[in-house]
């Protein structure tokens, strides 16, 4: 059979970083999507949220989170955090330097007409205090198929070096 | 991995209708590693997603999982158990569509006993909702060649249920 792990679409930030990343226009030829996030941001906090868009949507999202920081271990329900869904936090630019937060999403059955169900799996690690392991249920209650996957922060600027990268699998 | 060089589906399966489970079986023994993923609902709400291997119903399996259903992280163990679970402290929905992620490491190898890791998402669901992951562990030196995926309790795997395995290729 056919190989099916396939590179869709990448970005990389550019010197002066970027507001967005932005994958548009994804095909409906594959059955599952993986996109692989490393980012930081020059937000003053040490770590902030980022958020996820499906189709631009800033509705209906929600998600069941557990996280562990190194000395305990919490979860915590997730609705809509500005206008998106929370996947996790992100190294801001006072963590050590050259660190970045790392994510794993896999969106089953993206252009069924269900609504979607999705898994994260995040690190954010510093080499210091308030470091994290995160587990991410997410479900996008839409009906329509994926077209576009948006992945933003609020308040401050995703740095140069943070790159996305989005994979289709088709199974068949 | 480079892109587009593995993951090569062995086979699919989307139920028509409510079963009380999916197997694979004959898989091939040519790959490093499977994973196995499934998504949709299950008939009983709350219902956990396991798995048997090659026909094995004895107490073969054990698990750690590590889960949070919203307020509380939990971890324990399972010993001695007829299966692996996807999940153990959270549940599967009867209507928000869920997902499950597994690795089923040097599976077609005669000498070791075969591991496993899982991870089960149901964001939306009204009874037992939550992330999970889990360690498994099935205590035979036989080569995987089959995968029964079914829910607990002898409860269906709704319409729409879907599971598809890949194999992974080291080299």
């Amino acid at each position: 059979m056919a190989n099916t792990y396939t590179l869709i679409a990448s970005s990389t930030a550019g010197s002066g970083g970027v507001a967005n990343i932005d994958f548009t226009s994804i095909p409906a030829t594959y059955t599952d999507l993986n996109i692989l996030l490393s980012a930081r941001t020059n937000d003053a906090s040490i770590y902030g949220a980022i958020k996820l868009q499906f189709n631009n949507s800033t509705t209906t999202y929600s998600g069941k989170e557990i996280y562990g920081s190194g000395t305990a271990a919490a979860s915590y329900t997730r609705g809509v955090t500005d206008n998106g869904l929370y996947i996790g936090d992100v190294n801001g630019n006072t963590t050590t330097a050259n660190s970045f937060s790392n994510f794993s999403i896999y969106i089953p059955n993206y252009t069924s007409s269900n609504y979607k169900s999705v898994s994260v799996d995040g690190v954010e690690e510093n080499n210091a205090t308030e470091t994290y392991s995160r587990l991410l249920a997410g479900l996008w209650s839409s009906a329509s198929a994926i077209t576009s996957v948006k992945f933003s922060f609020t308040g401050a600027t995703i740095l140069e070096y943070s790159t996305a990268y989005l994979y289709g699998i088709k199974n068949s | 991995m480079a892109a587009g060089s593995t993951y090569v589906p062995l086979a699919t399966n989307t139920l028509g209708s409510a079963a009380t489970s999916i197997d694979f079986t004959s898989i091939i023994s040519s790959y490093t590693d499977l994973i196995l993923i499934v998504s949709g609902t299950v008939v009983t709400n709350g219902a956990g997603i396991f798995i048997q291997l090659n026909s094995d119903t004895a107490s073969n399996y054990s698990f750690t999982y590590l889960s949070g259903n919203g307020t509380t992280a939990a971890s324990g163990r399972r010993a001695s158990q007829a299966y692996i679970g996807f999940n153990w402290n959270t549940g599967w929905s009867d209507t928000a569509q869920c997902n499950g992620i597994m690795h089923l490491q040097n599976y077609a190898n005669t000498t070791t006993y075969k591991t496993t890791i899982a991870r089960s998402n149901n964001a939306n669901g009204s009874s037992l909702p939550g992330t999970e992951t889990t360690a498994g562990l099935w205590r035979s030196t036989s080569a995987i060649n089959a995968i029964k995926v079914y829910t607990a309790g002898g409860g269906n795997l709704a319409s729409g249920f879907t599971a598809t395995l890949y194999g992974i290729v080291a080299a």
